[in-house]
């Protein structure tokens, strides 16, 4: 279609029609408008505290308990890691992120225990099968902590030690 | 030489005025929109990690950061061109302000130094004229990029200034008419009267077809939104200024501001009676100078114990909730109300009962009136970012339909009006 300032293209749309002239200037949609704006900026400058935006590094938002966040390792009662070393959880892991090396443990009641236990944080996917593997509800991801970051790659590798005490509430069965 | 001070004191005040009312009004931009969006807005910049001032310190940390950033020059530009375009930008909108009075004048015995920069009897036309000429700082900054995309904005920006250009100057015509003179101090000096014994004899109200397309003009020629077509980021991504980097970019989006401040000096100073306060002519302010500085003096004391009290509150209830320096802010600045306060309650008692005495009361008057005219600028500024985060951006056709085929009919017809009445009524 040619080009036409007198054409149903030039319509405000709806009618297919030419544009009046007040529709043109909009005047009396331009107050409306305005008026709306007016009235969400007063409302706000007068009740800031009700705004729905959360300041986030301040005010955390809660996801409730099945958010999974960032691993941790459970305790037995005397301290001493509740993982048994089974592999079923670097097993299971669909991004090959945990790997574990066993030892033999002297308690006569515990066959083994593991040397060490690390997971790259970068490599795992979050998709918390390792939790659902886990025979004695050793790892779990309720840290809460979802916020991962280091200054290197190195770092992000975490090891035993660091996933026992990884909460505050890290003790708790 | 007295003359030369004085001058170049008036330059400095409008220089520190603009670029003090920049700083508010990028300030006011991004706070403003975030509060019309339901958002917070820009909070996080600080002074010593306590004073925020609800992020007014952030224009200060963005020209930091774009005095320091890397001034990039792209390899195809014309750099004689490329360089000037953002000066033009700037100087123009900086200058049109040397015709605009911001006060009436002030009386030391029987020496009057007038309130404003330049005494020129054009006036209104220098206005005109001058903002004519700020298309060419876009132009070029379009031209000289060598950008397919700053070359289209440019081009926009020239059509647009040209079709908004004739409705501007109808509309100014028509203001001449009523007033008789192209002086704008003598424009405003005539609105100080009154209408109809109750109304201001403001322009907007002996001329509210003209306001109307004056300020709809005043949009486009500061190519804001609705008309900021010139830097349709949807389209031209950001229009003339896309090759610009550094200081350079900052100087372009300075001039915006800069030209949307003077526009509303002229809006408030042609249509609003500019530095005259409503139903206060100079003759009672002076007459009653005493009683109106008591008054505010009290009613500015009640308001900074209202501010502290308000702040007071606001550090009780916050206290605890960041866990750091910021939650001191209210504290800080609930004790600089307090003692703003206590200054205006100590100068009530203190020099109770007022008498200025006849140059004090002229002074008086002077300092009432600037004030006036600054916050009715400051109003208008706020129109500006009012509209633009209310309206949609034009497309090119309305534009253009709305320019040629609305705006300067309604404009003959309101001249003519106007011409008709005039003439009738003398």
């Amino acid at each position: 279609m040619p080009y036409s300032i007198h054409g149903p293209q030039a319509a405000t749309g709806g009618k297919g029609s030419r544009m009046r002239g007040a529709e043109l200037w909009y005047l009396k949609e331009i107050f409306r408008g305005m008026y709306v704006t007016a009235r969400h900026f007063l409302t706000n400058v007068f009740h800031m505290a009700d705004m729905p935006t959360l300041q986030y590094p301040d005010e955390k938002p809660n996801y409730g308990p099945w958010l999974r966040s960032r691993h941790r390792l459970m305790k037995r009662e005397d301290g001493t890691p509740r993982c048994v070393a089974c592999q079923m959880c670097s097993t299971v892991c669909p991004s090959d992120c945990i790997s574990i090396v066993a030892m033999e443990d002297d308690r006569p009641d515990v066959e083994k225990r593991p040397e060490t236990f690390t997971i790259d944080l970068l490599r795992c996917v979050y998709c918390g099968m390792c939790v659902e593997a886990c025979p004695c509800d050793a790892i779990r991801m309720d840290t809460g902590i979802f916020e991962i970051a280091a200054d290197s790659r190195e770092k992000f590798v975490v090891d035993l030690d660091f996933l026992l005490n990884n909460t505050t509430d890290g003790v708790k069965p | 030489m007295a003359e030369i001070a004085w001058a170049l004191g008036k330059i400095l005040f409008m220089l520190v005025f603009v670029f003090t009312v920049l700083v508010v009004m990028i300030w006011g931009e991004r706070k403003g929109s975030a509060f019309i969006q339901d958002r917070i807005g820009p909070n996080r910049a600080s002074i010593g990690g306590v004073i925020r001032l609800g992020g007014l310190v952030h224009p200060v940390a963005d020209v930091l950061k774009l005095l320091f950033k890397e001034d990039l020059v792209p390899g195809a530009v014309n750099r004689f061109f490329y360089t000037m375009a953002p000066f033009v930008v700037m100087v123009i909108a900086l200058v049109t302000f040397a015709v605009l009075p911001f006060g009436d004048a002030i009386y030391l015995g029987d020496k009057v130094i007038p309130l404003r920069i330049a005494d020129l009897d054009v006036g209104i036309l220098y206005l005109l004229a001058i903002t004519s000429l700020s298309v060419y700082g876009i132009v070029l900054a379009g031209w000289a990029s060598n950008n397919k995309y700053t070359f289209l904005g440019g081009i926009r920006s020239t059509a647009q200034m040209i079709s908004y250009e004739i409705n501007m100057g109808l509309a100014v015509l028509a203001l001449l008419l009523v007033y008789g003179s192209t002086r704008v101090d003598a424009m405003v000096v005539e609105q100080g009267q009154l209408l109809f014994g109750f109304l201001p004899r403001w322009g907007v109200f002996l001329q509210p077809l003209g306001f109307v397309l004056f300020l709809t003009s005043v949009f486009a020629e500061t190519n804001r939104t609705p008309f900021d077509l010139a830097e349709g980021e949807s389209e031209l991504v950001s229009g003339y200024n896309i090759e610009y980097s550094s200081m350079k970019f900052a100087l372009f989006f300075m001039a915006e501001y800069a030209s949307m401040i003077v526009a509303a000096g002229f809006i408030s100073s042609l249509y609003f009676g500019g530095w005259q306060v409503p139903w206060l002519d100079t003759i009672t302010l002076r007459e009653h100078a005493g009683t109106f500085l008591g008054v505010s003096l009290w009613v500015g004391a009640v308001f900074n114990l209202l501010f502290a009290a308000l702040l007071w509150k606001r550090y009780r209830r916050e206290r605890g909730l960041l866990g750091d320096r910021r939650e001191l802010e209210p504290l800080v600045l609930g004790i600089v109300f307090f003692i703003l306060a206590l200054v205006c309650l100590g100068a009530v008692v203190i020099a109770s009962p007022w008498n200025l005495g006849e140059q004090g009361a002229a002074h008086f008057a002077t300092v009432v009136q600037v004030l006036s005219f600054i916050l009715k600028t400051l109003f208008f500024s706020w129109l500006f970012i009012w509209v633009r985060w209310t309206l949609p951006r034009f497309r090119y056709d309305q534009l253009m339909k709305l320019g040629w085929q609305l705006m300067l009919p309604l404009g003959l017809l309101n001249f003519f009006v106007t011409a008709a009445v005039v003439l009738l009524a003398r």
